[in-house]
């Protein structure tokens, strides 16, 4: 087990090391390779109409003069450790995590990020508890109960959870019940109003996920039901309850589980249109701004931040997948 | 005379599905006292499992009639929660792939702990202990560090092993083997059939032991019901039925049996075609399409399933001299010949 934990470990840092060479690539070499030239590049790195000598600077600062390879192991070290930008002849020490600074704000993109992140990760972690309560228990229902009324219908409100789009059952969600709508509260301040103003967004954003779970779950359940497995346990003469729960729901749930940390880690990384929809500074209105401003620095500090998160939760799935089924971890 | 442990009288099985209802199992009696075994032979389809799942109680979404008595309870009339207490307890099962028929994330030891705390209220470490005896008792070698490992550590045979541990954890009076030796290799089956004849001597356990062998029953069997299509072809003792059969199905099993020499099996002898579907069951005598001795009778009408002698039971509308005559004459020595 240790063994495979070191493993999968070493896996998640390589993948984030080959994670930041792209970023890297998309942001400073690619352009260069369709055809930019290092002034253009700089440019794009200094905001609207730069002069030639905001250029110049600009180019000296962020070492776009230099080799590829210095180039990308200044923007690792940025990362781990931090790194100084000289302005003129004053230098600015922008500790790690740094992905430098954003172009409106003049400020160093990490700290905005973590501001932003209580607000993703209050809306993902408050809206992936209740999708997962409901999809689960609905699955678990209709799978048991496969062809009742009961089934249908959540069938088919699932089938209406995963075809409309957030911003349709948000903005009419808000229309109906909070035409005033959402103002975040951070939870440190006012944790009542915090879950009171979340409650709409939660809701939204797990209408689409339990509908998915459910479906996943119901599929999982009438697959195990079949299983032989499930014949022995009744031969045994377990109660019909713990056959579903400790036999059944246990073997459907892990492959769900894994579902459930890959889509928490993608969530984590913005949630852009529930988001939008309920105007949450959260990291994918972040996203959103800093497209529309061209603001590249912003950009390039969610994309890390968001390819982290995917990866994160892909090792803690791994493990917990290795928990859960024996068969992987002793092989 | 008192009735056996297990009287399975005129039961049918049959399934409601899209292409109309699939009769499983028509009209198949059967006994089994204490400490006897009843060989259940059958080419796939024939409706072994069927059969031996609806004395479980394990069929789901099936029509049974006809009487099932398990140690005078009626379990055909007995309430679903009355039939669970008595699965594991009275009567438990044991299947053809060990390693699906366990469940993948649970510890063997724990598999075991959970089907003998159901029925006894003991703590985990008494059960656990109890456990640890039971894979000793199927001969597992170092039951105590065996009983932490997972179903897919143990190599087949050991699966089956402790299949049958937990199987038997309960002490059940009526054990149900359905073709447990069909997924493991030659040397492997002899070994669990022994096991299984020595715990049942051991606990004078009932078992029906299923097959699509004949010579896997018949050491072990006392009884023997050969099904073909849903049906009881013959039903005699072991030795009546190796000795003595009289069905042309029987003959076809006989003569397909394991031969010593590599000559072909006579011509009479080998079963021609595939079973029959279950859904467009032959008229007549389902048998009558692979039957060389098949006639207008048999195209038209089941034969009943009479008593020739005391305890054998035939469903053929040869007469029966005739049947006796083709046997000595033809059959006999051709399948004799070949051992
Ligand atoms: N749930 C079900 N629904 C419909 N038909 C079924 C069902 N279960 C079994 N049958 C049918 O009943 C017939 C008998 O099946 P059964 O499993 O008893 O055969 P078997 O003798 O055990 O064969 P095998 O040697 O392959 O195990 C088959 O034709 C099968 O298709
Ligand atoms: S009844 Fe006819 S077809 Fe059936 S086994 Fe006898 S001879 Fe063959
Ligand atoms: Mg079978």
């Amino acid at each position: 087990m240790a063994g495979f934990v070191i493993r999968r470990a070493l896996g998640a840092v390589l993948l984030l090391v080959v994670t930041s060479m792209v970023t890297f690539a998309i942001f400073f070499v690619v352009p260069r390779l369709a055809g930019q030239t290092v002034d253009q590049l700089a440019a794009q790195y200094v905001g609207k109409d730069p002069s030639q000598a905001e250029i110049e600077a600009t180019k000296v600062k962020l070492g776009l003069d230099q080799p590829i390879t210095v180039q990308y192991g200044r923007f690792v070290k940025g990362i781990v450790a931090g790194r100084e930008y000289s302005f003129g002849p004053s230098t600015e020490y922008c500790p790690p995590p740094c992905f430098g600074y954003s172009f409106k704000t003049q400020r160093p993109v990490w700290p905005d990020l973590v501001d932003r992140m209580e607000v993703t990760a209050s809306l993902a972690f408050g809206a992936s508890v209740l999708w997962l309560l409901a999809g689960v228990s609905i699955g678990v229902l209709s799978a048991l109960r496969k062809g009742s009324f009961f089934d249908r219908a959540a069938m088919i409100t699932a089938l209406a959870g995963v075809s409309l789009p957030i911003f349709f059952t948000g903005l009419l969600s808000l229309a109906l019940f909070l035409p005033t709508g959402v103002s975040y509260v951070s939870i440190t301040d006012d944790p009542l109003a915090w879950a009171k103003n979340l409650l709409l967004p939660w809701i939204t954003l797990a209408f689409l996920y339990a509908a998915l779970y459910a479906r996943l779950t119901r599929a999982g359940m009438l697959e195990t039901m079949g299983e032989d497995y499930i014949r022995t346990a009744r031969a045994k003469g377990l109660p019909e309850r713990i056959v579903v729960t400790r036999h059944a729901l246990r073997a459907t749930l892990t492959p769900i589980l894994t579902v459930f940390g890959l889509d928490i880690g993608l969530l984590l990384g913005g949630a852009v249109l529930t988001e939008s929809t309920f105007s949450l500074p959260g990291i994918g209105r972040y996203a959103i701004d800093a497209i529309n401003n061209n603001d590249l620095p912003q950009v390039l500090g969610v994309t890390m931040l968001a390819a982290f998160f995917i990866v994160v939760a892909n090792l803690i799935v791994d493990l917990l997948y290795a928990v859960a089924d024996p068969r992987v971890r002793l092989s | 005379m008192t009735a056996p442990f297990l009287q399975v009288k005129d039961l049918q099985v049959s399934f409601p599905t899209d292409d109309g209802l699939v009769r499983s199992v028509n009209d198949v009696s059967f006994g089994v006292a204490r400490g006897e075994t009843l060989g259940i032979v059958g080419e796939s389809g024939s409706g072994k499992s069927v059969t031996s799942l609806a004395i479980m109680g394990l069929l789901k979404g099936a029509k049974r009639s006809g009487e099932i008595w398990l140690d005078g309870i009626s379990l055909l009339d007995a309430s679903s929660e009355e039939v669970r207490k008595l699965r594991g307890r009275k009567m438990a099962m044991i299947f053809q792939d060990p390693l699906s028929a366990m469940h993948p994330f649970y510890s063997v030891g724990q598999q075991i702990i959970e089907a003998y705390r159901i029925h006894h209220r003991v703590t985990k470490a008494v059960a656990r202990k109890h456990a640890i005896d039971m894979l000793n008792r199927v001969g597992i070698p170092r039951p105590d560090k065996r009983v932490d490992d997972y179903p897919h550590q143990f190599s087949g045979g050991m699966r089956q092993r402790a299949m049958i541990a937990m199987a038997l954890s309960c002490d059940p009076e009526l054990l149900i083997a359905d073709e447990p030796t069909t997924a493991l290799d030659v040397t492997v089956q002899a070994q669990i059939l022994d096991l299984i004849r020595d715990l049942q001597r051991d606990f004078n356990t009932a078992v029906i032991l299923i097959t699509h062998d004949l010579g896997v029953v018949s050491e072990l069997s006392d009884n023997i019901l050969v099904m073909y299509a849903g049906r009881a072809a013959e039903y005699a003792s072991a030795e009546d039925l190796f000795t003595a059969p009289e069905h042309p199905y029987t003959w076809g099993l006989l003569g397909s049996m394991p031969r010593l020499d590599a000559e072909p099996t006579d011509r009479l002898l080998q079963i021609k075609g595939t079973p029959p579907s279950m859904i467009n069951v032959p008229a007549g005598c389902a048998f009558h399409p692979r039957c060389p001795y098949a006639d207008l009778a048999s195209r038209t009408l089941v034969p009943p399933l009479t008593e020739v002698a005391p305890g054998h039971r035939v469903a053929c509308h040869i007469p029966v001299e005739e049947r006796r005559r083709i046997w000595q004459h033809d059959i006999r020595p051709a399948v004799e010949g070949g051992r």
